[in-house]
């Protein structure tokens, strides 16, 4: 036989294990860094939680008169709420909401940060000077006050438009990074030569330039993860938006049906609390081993 | 000769003048006070025509609501509306917009739909200072706190419980404000019931004359007391995690072995040289978390019923209070500004490189 007829063979027999060994690669150099590999961990578990834990365990639609503000039972392992409703089956339905919105905002805003950044960075002149002038005045804004006056113009009912909106309101910050990265990436030596023996732009922004910003994409992208959940939960803890079970909700609610007078709705009040605090510090925790991953040289032993 | 004479007179006085245009635009003074200008002229920009041109138009929204309500003429509810957010609605929106400055620049902001014949002005008197203390308070504890024990971690760094340290900081930053000041007033306040909650509420007590006198001036502290230490928690981590890095960093600076070199005591070198390098890059830090408290002031404020801006915006949101939303939101950025504008000069204090250099703005 010809090579040729037994490449594609063992490109088919051997797929699975290329994947198996890339994510083994993967998981190996996440848990250089023992705090990004629990935060990691954690992370996996919150996703894996909304989308197959949602199978698992049954929603509760209807109350139950005699279970208000039962303590923790087998059955119950985070006891009830004001309405006698499992709480656990709400926090496992009600992360959804946040992790989509979390995920689109990051992806949204660290596109218009790295297209506007490298842009700006790239063309130069008035553009970079007026929209670096633009970026500087943006960050004095206050950004969750003009939110929450948007949110009463705006109907922020669904999750894509105010991903959008957070995105658009947390440009200046991550395009700011951005260009200060592209600009010194710019001046370096291995770009320069790079140009010198005209290997042609898209050479350039793909081979050269993107790599080594990597690791600053996967940061401004956790963080605009981060803000956007940090953003939701506090208009809808402020009743500014009408999204359906979600831990923020859950959260004003505890607040509105007066659970902070009352000892027994401690789990009702802190379980979507915890949830959140444990979520965000997943987040951040991660992108310490993400940003290891993209840039070997803060890896250390 | 004598024309000559005088034409290289005007060209030299020409010149010295532009030089002198030159020298006070380039002043790092007049700068910065021209960027803090120039935002808040932009932010007013930016909520009037977000006002007015958004599909919901709240001016529009008020008179409906005063037609289905008192069932009003429109005419009558049109000029009503007006007379609310002190605006003309027959005239075009540019002659509108130019109105809307000059009343600003009047101080008329109009008044409250919800509590007619009070205007936006004094509600916002009574309310701004309380937001200010706290968080200035908190901010000013945080940092503080922050920045010394940043440093002690640096020096440190071989002890056995600056991973613990480090680690709670990494947690402290990571968690949002609000969730901080849900735990504190759930466990400090209900659950374990140390705290009284319910008599901290507001930003004074009731009947309390304000005053220098001691009795105001402890009340006042006993009531900001839970969102200053909740400002604290939720920003010392950053602080603590900044200033050690920054530290580690100036530690293997040169001039700290050169320093050390020239026999200089080890306090002199701690403060003046160590010290102050390694906070310039937290005081930039320091200008966007103004911005970012002020803002999270709304939700903490919320929580604690603490009387200040944050608890009276969010009373105008939620009752749809356009004209008193539109100027808190207008005050809170010409607060954030200013503040940043002092932080401004304070970097310049410390760090004198960026007075004489051009600098990108």
């Amino acid at each position: 036989m010809t090579p040729q007829a037994l490449m594609p063979k063992t490109g088919i027999r051997y797929w699975p294990g290329r994947v198996l060994r890339g994510i083994g690669r993967f998981l190996k150099l996440m848990s250089r860094n023992k705090t990004g590999f629990v935060g990691f961990l954690i992370f996996i578990g919150f996703v894996l939680m909304t989308t197959v834990g949602t199978l698992f365990v049954p929603e509760v639609t209807s109350a139950d008169i005699n279970a208000i503000y039962a303590p923790p039972t087998w059955e119950h392992p985070l006891g009830n709420d004001s309405q006698g409703k499992d709480i656990l089956s709400q926090i496992v339905h009600g992360g959804r909401d946040i992790l989509e919105m979390a995920l689109l905002t990051g992806l949204i805003s660290t596109f218009i940060g790295v297209a506007l950044g490298s842009l700006s960075a790239l063309v130069g002149g008035g553009f970079d000077a007026f929209l670096a002038m633009l970026a500087d005045i943006w960050l004095t804004i206050p950004q969750f006050p003009l939110l929450a006056v948007l949110a009463t113009l705006i109907k922020l009912d669904n999750t894509l438009l105010l991903a959008l909106l957070l995105s658009v309101l947390s440009w200046a910050g991550l395009y700011r990074s951005i260009r200060a990265q592209v600009y010194s990436l710019k001046e370096r030596d291995y770009i320069e030569a790079a140009t010198a023996l005209d290997l042609g732009m898209w050479h350039i922004i793909f081979s050269e330039v993107l790599p080594n910003m990597l690791s600053y994409i996967a940061i401004s992208f956790t963080f605009g993860m981060t803000s956007a959940i940090y953003a939701q939960v506090g208009l809808v803890f402020l009743g500014l938006v009408p999204l359906t079970r979600n831990w923020g909700v859950m959260i004003n609610l505890a607040w509105t049906q007066g659970a902070i007078f009352f000892k027994d709705s401690v789990y009702f009040i802190m379980a979507p609390v915890t949830a959140i605090a444990l979520f965000q510090l997943s987040i951040v925790w991660m992108s310490r081993s993400l940003e290891e991953i993209f840039n070997p040289r803060l890896r250390t032993g | 000769m004598s024309s000559a004479a005088v034409s290289t007179l005007t060209v030299s006085r020409k010149i010295s003048l532009w030089k002198w245009v030159k020298r006070i635009a380039s002043n790092y003074v007049v700068r910065m006070l021209a960027r803090a200008l120039f935002t808040i002229w932009f932010v007013t920009t930016l909520i009037f025509f977000l006002v007015r041109l958004m599909p919901s138009n709240p001016i529009e929204v008020y008179i409906n609501e005063l037609i289905v309500q008192y069932s009003l003429p429109y005419e009558q509810a049109r000029d009503q509306a007006a007379s609310l957010f002190a605006i003309d609605l027959n005239a075009p929106l540019s002659k509108q917009y130019v109105d809307y400055m000059v009343q600003l620049l009047h101080g008329n902001l109009g008044e409250s739909l919800r509590s007619p014949g009070t205007s936006v002005w004094k509600i916002i008197i009574t309310f701004l200072p309380w937001t200010i203390f706290s968080v200035g308070l908190g901010l000013l504890i945080s940092f503080l706190l922050g920045v010394l024990i940043g440093m002690l971690l640096a020096y440190r760094r071989q002890a056995l419980w600056e991973p613990i340290v480090s680690g709670i900081a990494s947690i402290l930053s990571s968690i949002p404000n609000y969730i901080i000041g849900i735990v504190l007033l759930v466990y400090l306040g209900v659950y374990w019931g140390i705290i009284p909650i319910n008599q901290m509420r507001g930003s004074r007590s009731p009947g309390i004359q304000p005053g220098f006198t001691w009795v105001f001036i402890k009340d006042i502290f006993f009531h900001a007391a839970m969102p200053v230490f909740t400002y604290v928690l939720s920003t010392i981590g950053s602080w603590i995690l900044s200033m050690k890095s920054s530290t580690i960093g100036t530690l293997g600076e040169d001039y700290v072995t050169v320093a050390r070199a020239r026999g200089l005591s080890e306090g002199r070198i701690t403060t003046a040289y160590v010290g102050r390098n390694a906070m310039l890059p937290l005081i930039t830090q320091l200008l966007i978390s103004i911005g970012f408290v002020v803002g999270g002031s709304i939700l903490i404020e919320n929580i604690f019923v603490y009387q200040g801006i944050g608890y009276r915006l969010s009373a105008a949101l939620t009752t749809r209070d356009y004209p008193l939303m539109q100027g808190i939101f207008l005050i809170i950025t010409i607060s954030v500004v200013l503040s940043n504008l002092i932080a401004d000069f304070v970097y310049g204090w410390f760090d004198p490189r960026v007075r004489v250099a051009g600098g990108e703005g």
